[in-house]
């Protein structure tokens, strides 16, 4: 965000009222006195006698008394000698192509040393809900390029699915890899990546690893590393949501918008709240945190008489591990599935280190099948999901037991379960697999299995990718154990 | 009602919490209309003439100075025949003709100038008429008779009655005391309307859901609560509910939930028919969507607007069931604005009126004899999200005093895949005894019976487990073995039940019957054969995969199918050695 005024736009209006001296500085508030005429949440220009410019976002107005938070912080700030402005506008941002293919930080100036971004329309940030009743059904596929994802997990485009993780976990990586590698067949694609709360190490590598797509100018990278003021931490999705909005619905684009880490974003969101003075709610979140979260997840999705679409993975990092932690909780709540990573299987050397068995896409079953990816596309991820809770069972029995007392059935399942790791999970973080080789490489690993075990799958899917197992089947005699139950994936 | 000063000014904006000055002969719970947007914002407190009022919109540009002007009336909810097969929002406003971005003052409150087909009452010029006698009514493109009713505050002689035809939305259809009454009347939604007399719970409402029906079930007027961490198909109990609800309107509120969501059910509903009708289920449902990125405050009315709602046409003599999801985020929002306006927090920041809010709202379900002598019925089942799977959150423990079933979510279950995953172990139902006798005179005496020897069964199974978890199977007696496999029989024939299929999304309380005497039958069997004899590892071998697909392979009200795949089953048990 520049404090020049777009060129070309509406002429600049007279230059507003600046009150000198603050009442109270601290944190990130400024308390100005003596104000008339200011609106809540209006967009606040603080000078420092340095010339230095911050900006502000009105906190509360009662009487004659603003209360402000200055998005870079109020170090720095004498409260005899500042002066603050109010622009009578909420803080917004210009839209247009021109943020694509280029790296901001979370106010929306430019990081890469290229001139600022310029347009004549705008559009405030916070964004407005859009009408339930116009929404269309999230129905087609985001192809991810990653394999598990991919076959197990589809992407729907419309859809909001997070990357739940762990401290140490390569979720950055995986997000990262998502974003140069996802599209959608062929179609307008643009991919906008929020970083919050990045280190500079982490923001140095993610823009290595995206540097070719952004500069195809399909990329906007928004950057806000873990030294930058929280406030603007705080501003950071929601300027990368509105640049989104506007590529998806007044473009025709199918965008997809990465937000990593959200944890990060909640502890700022935290520490705002804090010092205003909040009431706490659980682990001293503010209790509004499942409606500021809302108000970012629920900007993705697909409207009725327009081609684009925004789809959202926000990627958070588990403290402690902890799913019932409020982040991940208050997350699970409003988006549709998750992709869990575990530290199990990441000790086993897979990447990406996905635990399948905890991780749904509860919007696939609408994204795929004939037509979409193909048609034995739903069949297959049901049956390969079985069968892991099937081995999952044997291996526990085994550890229990000893691996001698396993049904020959049983063992075949440890074989699969291998085999589903090393072929169809485990692959490059710079390899992009293909839908067809996804599939390919799933097959493969189904028929591992004898066929008599494919229970979920039509005949004439088994007669057309089955590659017969590799074993001779064992008689059914031995077999008195049942593969767990279909069931349908998307129940919400 | 005093008309004080017209206009009074803002002197106070913090998000939602808005405070006004200079503005007299308003009440509590008032509407005041503040800005040059006209924001509407219910006003909670009035303190030596500065008002306290929460915004229904984004409150963005507000400031101290800008105009409020009242409303002189509450929260009010405009009630008429265009409400089934709507979308509305926290304020009943339609959303349908809506713009695309909700933006403050893009909602208007009054639907499209539509016309209705009104036909009159036989009824004479100068007949003494009481609160809740029908006028006349208007049958809709559904075939839906929605009649119109003297208003609850109106008594006396009817002096002019519109003839048939078309009639405009605000028209007026009868003048009843010297009172016009109109196609639409208005309805201030936190106030209940008014009844002749409350009736005890009676017959089911039957949901087609075996775990509910058979073994928790909830009667026509009652309230049940259904809290379930993410993931635990909370939202997907509820739509099962919504398409298969033995009543004759449904009001699903969407409180602070998700918009895709939405759009599916929305879709789902306008694909299914209903089976009494023949009418698209889109058309006996009203929507109330408040999903979660919309204004925090409306969602603390939607929950009234809806109750508002269904009560109206309970008045016509109809069952109505109300869906709430989730009263979590009805609690948090009031909640944040409790915090907001400085209150004193009780619970984990929740205000300390939680408990009693809660109460009056789950009060307001009931099974009725009208103003107008008929019966009529409002069912309320609350979606709870509790922070981190908690049940012990406020919002849980407060819902579950005041409610007559418990639906309890269990998130093992659901990461099991054992769908619906409502637990046996907390849930429970307190109309069970009225609703056995309901049975009783549906000709199936034994249902309490087999309910009760069902559920034995299933907490048997359940401590049998814990033992073998530590002993092996091998080391518990004959009969107990045989109780572990009833377990599992009546888990996965009876509580599994599949939305995605078509033969089992809906059971008819006859197969569900049937079902349950099926297992209980195969259980009896098994025990016999042990009895004479039969090692209990070669029971566990018997193949009764025809039991657990049984649900599946009959249709939804093949009750007598279901019998003859029980002869089937106990048959070949019989010819065991």
């Amino acid at each position: 965000m520049s404090a020049v005024p777009a060129s070309g736009g509406p002429p600049e209006p007279l230059a507003p009222l600046e009150y000198s001296g603050a009442s109270q500085v601290g944190g990130p508030l400024l308390v100005v006195h003596g104000v008339e005429g200011v609106g809540w949440d209006e967009i606040a220009r603080v000078r420092l006698p340095s010339g230095e410019l911050r900006h502000g976002l009105v906190l509360e107005v009662s009487g004659d008394t603003a209360i402000v938070e200055v998005l870079q912080g109020t170090g720095g700030i004498d409260p005899d000698l500042v002066s603050t402005a109010f622009e009578g506008r909420p803080f917004d941002i210009p839209v247009g192509d021109g943020w694509l293919g280029r790296v901001w930080n979370g106010m929306g100036e430019p990081l890469d040393g290229g001139p600022p971004m310029l347009a004549s329309e705008r559009r405030t940030v916070n964004g407005s809900p859009l009408n339930p009743s116009q929404r269309d059904v999230p129905s087609d596929p985001v192809f991810t390029g990653v394999s598990v994802i991919d076959s197990l997990a589809t992407l729907v485009r419309g859809q909001k699915l997070p990357v739940f993780s762990s401290a140490g976990l390569p979720h950055l990586q995986l997000a990262t890899q998502i974003a140069a590698q996802a599209n959608v067949a062929g179609e307008n694609f643009k991919v906008v990546v929020a970083a919050m709360g990045l280190t500079h190490a982490d923001a140095a590598t993610m823009r290595e690893v995206l540097e070719s797509r952004a500069a195809s100018g399909d990329l906007v990278l928004v950057l806000d590393t873990a030294d930058d003021p929280v406030v603007q931490r705080v501003l950071t999705p929601r300027v990368a949501l509105t640049i989104a909005e506007y590529l998806a619905f007044e473009r025709d684009q199918h965008v997809l918008v990465i937000l990593a880490d959200m944890t990060s974003y909640c502890e700022a969101v935290r520490e705002v709240s804090a010092a205003r003075g909040e009431v706490p709610g659980r682990r001293a979140y503010p209790g509004y945190l499942y409606s500021d979260l809302a108000s970012l997840y629920e900007r993705c999705g697909r409207i009725r008489g327009h081609a684009g679409s925004v789809t959202l993975v926000p990627v958070l990092t588990m403290p402690g591990g902890d799913i019932t932690h409020p982040v991940p909780d208050l997350t699970g709540y409003i988006t549709e599935g998750q992709i869990v990573l575990s530290p199990d299987v990441q000790a086993s050397g897979v990447y990406p280190p996905v635990d399948v068995l905890s991780t749904l896409s509860r919007l696939m079953r609408k994204g795929v099948g004939e037509g979409r990816t193909r048609a034995d596309h739903m069949a297959l991820a049901a049956q390969i999901i079985a069968a892991l809770a099937r081995s999952r069972a044997a291996r526990e029995l085994a550890d229990l037991i000893g691996a001698d007392a396993l049904t020959e059935t049983d063992r075949i399942y440890l074989d699969f379960e291998d085999a589903f790791y090393r072929d169809l999970v485990n692959q490059s973080p710079d390899e992009a697999r293909t839908m067809p080789e996804t599939f390919e490489r799933a097959w493969g690993v189904i028929s591992v299995l004898p066929e008599r075990e494919l229970t979920m799958m039509p005949a004439a899917s088994i007669a057309a990718h089955y590659r017969g197992s590799l074993r001779k089947a064992d008689g059914p005699a031995a077999e008195t154990g049942e593969a767990p139950e279909p069931s349908g994936d998307d129940h919400g | 009602m005093s008309v004080g000063a017209a206009t009074g000014r803002v002197v106070r904006v913090n998000g939602p919490l808005v405070e006004v000055a200079g503005l007299s002969g308003v009440a509590a719970l008032d509407v005041v209309e503040v800005g040059p947007l006209r924001i509407p914002a219910e006003v909670v407190s009035i303190r030596d003439g500065l008002l306290t009022a929460e915004a229904f919109e984004y409150t963005g540009g507000l400031r101290v100075g800008d105009v409020a002007v009242s409303s002189l009336r509450p929260l009010s909810a405009r009630l008429g025949p265009g409400l089934l097969g709507g979308v509305f929002d926290g304020l009943l406003r339609p959303l349908a003709e809506a713009p695309t971005w909700l933006t403050p003052g893009a909602l208007a409150e009054h639907p499209s100038g539509a016309s209705w087909p009104f036909a009159p009452a036989s009824i004479d010029v100068g007949t003494v008429l009481s609160p809740g006698a029908t006028l006349g009514t208007v049958t809709t493109g559904s075939g839906f008779v929605h009649r119109v009713l003297v208003p609850p505050d109106v008594h006396g002689a009817l002096t002019w009655l519109a003839g048939p035809g078309a009639t405009g939305d605000d028209d007026v259809v009868a003048t009843v005391a010297g009172r016009a009454v109109n196609l639409w009347e208005e309805w201030p939604v936190r106030w209940p309307r008014p009844v002749r007399e409350r009736l005890r719970p009676f017959a089911p409402l039957v949901t087609g859901q075996r775990v509910v029906d058979l073994f928790f079930p909830i009667a026509h007027g009652a309230t049940a609560a259904v809290p379930g961490g993410f993931g635990t198909g909370k939202t997907m109990l509820l739509q099962q509910i919504v398409k298969w609800a033995d009543v004759e309107v449904v009001v699903f509120i969407g409180c602070g939930e998700r918009g895709n969501e939405l759009a599916d059910a929305m879709a789902d509903l306008t694909a299914l028919n209903d089976p009494a009708t023949g009418a698209s289920l889109r058309e006996r449902t009203v929507v109330i969507a408040n999903t979660s990125n919309m204004p925090v405050m409306a969602r603390v009315a939607s929950v009234y607007t809806g109750m508002t709602v269904a009560e109206y046409f309970r008045d016509m003599g109809y069952r109505v069931v109300v869906l709430a999801d989730s009263t979590s985020r009805w609690a948090e929002a009031m909640r944040e604005f409790s915090s907001r306006s400085g209150e004193l927090p009780a619970e984990e920041g929740y205000p300390a009126s939680l408990s009693s809010s809660l109460a009056a709202f789950y009060e307001r379900a009931s099974r009725v004899t009208t103003l107008g002598g008929t019966e009529g019925s409002v069912t309320l089942i609350g979606a709870i999200s509790p922070a981190g799977g908690d049940m012990t959150e406020p919002v849980t423990s407060q819902t579950v005093r005041y409610v007559r079933c418990l639906w309890s979510l269990d998130r093992d279950l659901a990461y099991a895949r054992h769908y619906p995953a409502v637990t046996w172990r907390h849930s429970f139902s307190l109309d069970d005894a009225s609703i056995a006798n309901w049975h009783a005179t549906q000709g199936r005496s034994g249902w309490v019976e087999a309910r009760a020897q069902a559920l034995a069964l299933l907490a048997e199974a359940d401590r049998l487990s814990s033992v073998v978890e530590l002993v092996g199977l091998g080391a518990l007696p004959a009969r107990e073995r045989i109780v572990l496999l009833t377990g599992r029989l009546l888990r996965e024939a009876i509580l599994q039940q599949s939305a995605m299929s078509e033969n089992d999304a809906y059971c008819s309380p006859a197969k569900q019957a049937a079902l349950l005497d099926m297992v209980l039958s195969v259980h009896d069997k098994c025990l016999s054969l042990i009895e004479g004899g039969l090692p209990a590892s070669a029971v566990e071998e018997i193949d009764l995969s025809t039991v657990t697909r049984a649900r599946d392979e009959t249709g939804p009200d093949d009750a007598e199918g279901v019998t003859r795949l029980r002869d089937e089953v106990l048959a070949r048990m019989a010819s065991e050695p």
